[in-house]
């Protein structure tokens, strides 16, 4: 198997003495949907910063698809989308422009820049934008754009910085619909985000990032089998029984109101024997839902370890 | 990169910063137009009536090519400055910086757009003198080197002045207080025989004052000072400002974390 990014211990020492990077090391393998997550001030941005070489590094080295970014520029560069956090285009110049720019600064000639930017302005729902001024856009809109923009020189890695922060929720899912297809289509996607649902929909692998180090860095499943227990919450149809508890070890209830209760069960207890007990004491489910998303609860666990 | 890529990348920068300064006409073409026609009106026609000759020529005429230059030179400095901190303001240098254009490429982008802004401001000057005085140029080809070389240099130097700027403010105090005084006291307005002794040599020290000079022999056929003089600094400070401009690329200066 390819490796799309192969990191080696990457160290980022800022000009204000900040190490933000302490020696990480990662790899991504082609055609994979790479989860990097992290709370706030990790390293994710600054180990984006230096694949894209926008940030220098102190030490280590980054390939990407074999060739180290800093001597082979061109063609690490070729291979690479990035999407970043925030909003980096001029605001005063239209959709198509930004676009075509782009396209232009890797070298593709006029007739096949113009295929492409309509190409990737329809596919995220900007086609009918084209010339309106950047700043016109919805805030939406403008994320979408950068994905665009990032796009239209077809490159085989994206790397997305948390790109559906302050979308709502329609256009979030149509976001992870559209990276899946890419995705699909042979996209190596390195993503970080805040929403840890995302990442639990979209990604195959995940490396979470503490204090400049990697903490952790396996396969989605792997990580979510690590789960011991899920705490889920459960409306009944009608009034709860007064004494209502539950005889099974390694389950815990505890009542929220008269109709709803959390549910705590550990990984090796069937949840059919819990709804078989609930129903000799008369209780009729109506509805059932995690209380936190699971990754969350792995994530803060994580966390707190490190 | 590729040589037909790296032509399309200076192309689409070259394209973008025309783009540029051209959407905003109304702040970048109109108001140096307006302010040099003031200068022909007010010190040719009127005070420059009253002066008479000046290096052996008619005050209007002799204003002319100094006043041609100091427009070349602001608006080329200008366009590059403020355009390339706009950049980094928007942070849409990013959109460059992650792509494979070459630095070199990177920067001959910017200073031909700054020479387009400077020369265009430059023909717009030069027809509205046409309404004041007749313009005939003694010789073509120093006339357009000077000014071209002119406008690389004033190109590098916003160039380098944008690269460390950190805000608005940073860009404006070169501008004012090193820009103005240079080109107000670089024979624009009067001939160098005029001043003492001392302060002759004073101006020798001023690049500008060789610039202006040089143009207006192109125009008139006279000049205080040898051209080859004149293109010999031109030539240092091409290089010397290049090479400054490529080292701060290549470090990532004020565009590098």
């Amino acid at each position: 198997m390819t490796i799309a990014i192969s990191i080696k211990d990457l160290r980022k020492v800022y000009a204000n003495g900040f190490e933000a990077l302490k020696g990480i090391s990662l790899d991504v393998e082609e055609g994979d949907f790479f989860a990097l997550l992290g709370p706030n001030g990790a390293g994710k941005s600054t180990t984006i910063g230096v694949i894209s070489t926008l940030v220098t590094k102190t030490g280590g080295t980054v390939e990407v698809f074999g060739k180290k970014v800093d001597t082979h520029v061109y063609e690490t560069k070729l291979d690479l989308g990035v999407v970043p956090q925030e909003i980096n285009f001029s605001q005063f110049e239209k959709v198509r422009d930004i676009v075509m720019t782009q396209v232009g600064y890797y070298g593709l000639p006029r007739k096949l820049a113009r295929q492409r930017c309509e190409k990737y302005l329809r596919k995220l729902g900007l086609w009918e934008k084209r010339d309106e001024r950047s700043r016109s856009l919805s805030g939406g809109m403008k994320r979408r754009l950068m994905i665009a923009r990032a796009l239209v020189h077809e490159p085989r890695l994206l790397i997305l910085d948390e790109p559906t922060a302050g979308v709502d929720i329609e256009l979030r899912r149509s976001m992870w619909e559209f990276l899946t297809e890419i995705n699909s289509n042979g996209t190596t996607i390195i993503l970080t985000t805040h929403y840890l649902e995302e990442a639990e929909q979209l990604c195959r692998n995940i490396g979470i990032i503490d204090e400049g180090k990697i903490i952790e860095n396996t396969s989605m499943k792997s990580l979510l089998a690590d789960l011991d227990s899920q705490v889920y919450i459960l409306d009944a149809t009608a009034e709860l029984p007064a004494n209502l508890t539950l005889e099974l070890p390694k389950t815990n209830l505890r009542k929220i109101d008269g109709h709803s209760f959390e549910l705590t069960v550990n990984g090796e207890q069937m949840i059919n024997e819990v709804f078989s007990e609930l129903d000799q004491q008369g209780v009729k489910i109506s509805s059932m839902r995690n209380k936190t998303n699971r990754l969350e609860q792995l994530f803060l666990a994580r966390l707190r370890d490190n | 990169m590729f040589s037909n890529h790296k032509l399309i990348a200076f192309e689409t920068i070259v394209v973008k910063e025309v783009r540029r300064f051209s959407r905003i006409w109304l702040q970048t073409l109109v108001p140096p137009s307006i302010t040099i026609t003031l200068y022909f009106v007010i010190f040719g026609n009127l005070v420059g009536r009253r002066i008479g000759e000046m290096g052996g020529y008619q005050y209007m005429e002799f204003i002319v090519p100094g006043l041609i230059m100091m427009s070349v030179i602001q608006n080329s400095y200008s366009n590059v400055v403020s355009s390339f901190f706009s950049h980094k303001f928007q942070r849409s240098i990013e959109e460059l910086l992650v792509s494979p254009v070459p630095n070199y490429i990177i920067l001959s982008g910017f200073i031909v757009g700054g020479m387009a802004r400077g020369l265009a401001v430059g023909a717009i000057v030069t027809a509205t003198a046409m309404f004041f005085t007749e313009l005939t140029i003694q010789n073509p080809l120093i006339t357009v080197t000077v000014i071209l070389l002119t406008s690389i240099v004033f190109s590098l130097a916003g160039f380098i002045n944008a690269i460390f700027a950190n805000s608005f403010d940073d860009i404006s105090i070169i501008p004012t207080f090193v820009l103005t005084p240079l080109i107000y006291l670089g024979g624009v307005f009067y001939s160098i025989q005029l001043l003492p002794p001392f302060w002759q040599v004073v101006s020798g020290l001023n690049p500008i004052f060789y610039m202006v000079n040089t143009f207006r022999y192109g125009i008139l056929g006279t000049s205080d000072v040898d051209i080859y003089w004149a293109f010999l600094i031109l030539g240092v400070f091409i290089t010397v400002l290049y090479s400054s401009c490529i080292l701060l690329l290549r470090r990532g200066t004020g565009i590098r974390s």
